[in-house]
């Protein structure tokens, strides 16, 4: 039976039609539950902007009441769809009222806006998102690979590890990264992390708003996959408590001015603003982040701001290659992996590029 | 989970001139493998054209929290036999941002010896005989062998086949036919005598480069017990008692010894291995007095004896060697879990370079 089914999923229907699937991604009602549906196209399409609008019920993702539920997407970025592959996208969208509006869970509206802003454009502001999750098992609320009622070895072999007894659900990392791949996602790398059952990856460069539309799609590819596993996907930041590490969403962040020759004391600036708002920043890099930035397992104090070269420990890090060179691109190490791209990508560019103490 | 394969096994290379690059490390304890991937832009042949990279040090026991940047120097370039495509494994050493070697970077001091002209002209070539054995993933006791029990004695499976005598062949199989896609030199494979354990061999590799295959074959052996959802030990004496310990015989020859009268050249290297044999078995692995006790065809770790055919012996000298008066010799010191880098580089620093 199973041969059947997977000869359907794998049609290629280029060979028959001209008409292509479009899978429609948004952000549902509590900002990191991911939806999609998908429609036909009457044939491939490659330019957002000749996309048609579409609706969904807001009222059964938390979005809009009942009596008035249509939200409407506005299609924003395209990428192929690794899942159906041949002609067929996915298209990560936003969410409006029929009048326009965008509705409060739309954070992309506002990031778009600071990205437009011609300052911030001449900056060209680029983005590497170290994105860290942690992969459950789908019964129990446990993380797979450690042992139901128990818990694995300390952390130590796990970081890069390999081998069953240390690295667990390559199978779900290694699709990922080729799906992104093929789905046209800057994914930059991957990585197993220090607490066992948890990976990173890495998407940029990318510039502006890209940043965010890629680390969405890549969620979304994640998740998708993980579903194909049958195994649970976790942006909790702190999932297990104790000496175990918490999971981020440390971004990278770099400015014409700061790859440029004196880029260094662009940075230095740049940082210092940071530091002044440091409780606005922390107030929307993530919930439950206080349970994450204690200070310890590779964090800085979640009431503290500091920065440093090569410093693991810090808020904010600098790479010794940046130091060394007199120009590069910071490593800011607050926001957890459950925060919102939009939200961080633009607030880094408006402290840094816009904002005057 | 059809599906899932499907997205493992993609073939980017219809879609992208992009690749991905597995980066490989030898960890804090000298023999934990640790490696991360990243994509370049299209495809590299030469080592000398990968970036240079770094890692967290702090969390593999190798750098402070403070000043955790380790930076990876890509040293060899194989293809990836699990992601195939243009897509690549590198073998790297580890050095500080100020450009030294870390301590655990044996790599290093293993390549100066082996840059030294004296060595070059003698072009010393390498076959290590990696041998290891496969545990259960929830106990630690060997595939095949029954929970709280052991299996017949030994007789029946140093090369043997059936579902009583060969545990793991799959494992064995697809390592073999992996390192060949790779371009490692992989010579051959055979079950061992202690059941659940295997040994394949690595060569002729001439100089560091044994060091960088011998490294990358255990790592993509690691890599596939990961998949088979089995562990991978290389412990010397993994099971006390009547069993076979594990080994990485070591067999080396010379431009001299295999030319003609190079018997001659054999028999002084060997003497000289004789003068440095509390040195050289120091280096020869952890944990080597519980293999080395002149049982199980080896010899005692406090002895140092030679022979031809001899499977007691420190050192065995092949019976063609003999006859012909030139050929190779075996070091059968190495413990299973040596590092490459440093017996191979010890084995001709003491032999062409070092004088008594």
């Amino acid at each position: 039976m199973s041969l059947l089914l997977t000869d359907l999923i794998n049609l290629n229907l280029s060979d028959y039609t001209d008409k292509a699937i479009a899978e429609y991604i948004w952000v549902g009602g509590n900002g990191m539950d991911l939806r999609s549906k998908a429609k036909t196209l009457p044939a491939p399409v490659t330019d957002p902007s000749k996309l048609p609008k579409w609706n969904y019920d807001g009222s059964s993702t938390n979005q809009a009441p009942g009596q008035d539920s249509e939200v409407i997407l506005y299609p924003q970025a395209i990428f192929k769809d690794p899942f159906r592959r041949g002609n067929n996208i996915l298209v990560m969208c936003d969410t409006y009222t029929p009048a326009g509006e965008p509705i409060p869970t739309n954070k992309r509206n506002a990031a778009a806006k600071i990205f437009s802003h011609p300052d911030v454009a001449a900056e060209e502001p680029w983005y590497g998102i170290e994105q860290e999750y942690t992969l459950l098992q789908k019964n129990v609320q446990w993380p797979l690979g450690w042992p139901v009622g128990g818990y694995p070895g300390p952390q130590g072999p796990y970081y890069c590890g390999i081998g069953a007894d240390k690295a667990w659900g390559r199978d779900v990392v290694d699709a990922h990264y080729k799906a992104c791949l093929y789905a046209g996602i800057n994914i930059s790398g991957i990585n197993g992390e220090v607490m066992p059952g948890q990976w990173e990856f890495q998407v940029g460069p990318s510039i502006g708003i890209s940043a965010a539309d890629e680390l969405w799609v890549a969620r979304y590819i994640l998740e998708r996959i993980t579903e194909l596993a049958g195994v649970v996907v976790s942006f909790d930041p702190k999932p297990i408590p104790g000496d175990w590490n918490g999971a981020g969403a440390h971004t990278n962040f770099s400015t014409k001015s700061m790859r440029k020759e004196g880029g260094y004391e662009v940075i230095k600036k740049a940082i210092d603003k940071l530091g002044l708002r440091h409780k606005e920043h922390i107030a929307a890099y993530g919930e439950g982040n206080e349970r994450r930035l204690t200070g310890r397992h590779e964090t800085a104090n979640i009431n503290t701001f500091k920065w440093g070269v090569a410093d693991r420990g810090a808020s904010i890090r600098v790479g010794r290659d940046t130091h060394k060179e007199g120009k590069g691109y910071f490593e800011d190490r607050r926001p957890a992996s459950n925060m919102d791209p939009y939200v961080v990508t633009s607030m880094v560019a408006e402290t840094t590029i816009l904002w005057k103490p | 989970m059809a599906l899932l394969s499907d997205l493992v096994n993609l073939n980017l290379s219809d879609t992208t001139e992009k690749i991905i690059a597995e980066y490989i490390w030898i960890g804090g304890s000298g023999m934990d493998l640790r490696s991360k991937a990243r994509t370049l832009p299209g495809r590299v042949d030469d080592p000398a054209k990968l970036p240079k990279w770094n890692y967290d040090g702090s969390s593999t026991g190798q750098a402070p929290g403070e000043d955790s940047e380790v930076i990876l120097y890509p040293q060899a370039i194989f293809k990836d036999p699990f992601r195939r495509g243009n897509n690549i494994l590198v073998m790297c050493d580890a050095y500080t941002p100020g450009g030294e070697p870390i301590p655990t970077n044996k790599r290093f001091e293993a390549s100066k010896i082996f840059s030294n002209p004296t060595v070059i002209a003698e072009e010393p070539w390498y076959g290590i005989e990696q041998e290891y054995t496969l545990l259960q993933k929830e106990v630690n006791w060997p595939i095949g062998w029954p929970v709280g029990g052991f299996p017949g004695p030994q007789g029946p499976y140093y090369c043997g086949i059936g579902a009583d005598k060969a545990f793991g062949r799959d494992i064995v199989d697809s390592h073999y036919k992996a390192c060949l896609y790779a371009g490692i030199n992989i010579s051959g494979i055979n079950g061992e005598v202690m059941p659940g354990q295997w040994e394949f061999q690595v060569g002729p590799v001439v100089g560091i480069g044994a060091g960088d295959q011998l490294w990358v074959a255990r790592y993509i052996l690691e890599r596939i017990t990961e998949i088979a959802g089995v562990v991978v030990s290389f412990d010397p004496k993994p099971i006390q008692g009547d069993w076979n310990g594990a080994g990485a015989h070591t067999n080396y020859s010379t431009k001299s010894m295999r030319a003609d009268g190079g018997y001659q050249v054999i028999k002084k290297a060997i003497e000289k291995m004789g003068l440095r044999h509390k040195e050289h078995i120091a280096a020869y692995g952890e944990g080597n007095e519980r293999r080395l006790t002149g049982k199980h065809e080896t010899a005692d770790i406090n002895t140092f004896c030679w022979g031809v055919a001899n499977r007691g012996a420190s050192i065995r000298v092949g019976r063609d060697t003999e006859k012909e008066g030139k050929g190779y010799f075996e070091d059968r010191r190495p413990a299973s879990n040596m590092d490459p880098y440093v017996v191979t580089s010890m084995i001709a620093q003491t032999t062409i370079l070092w004088n008594p």
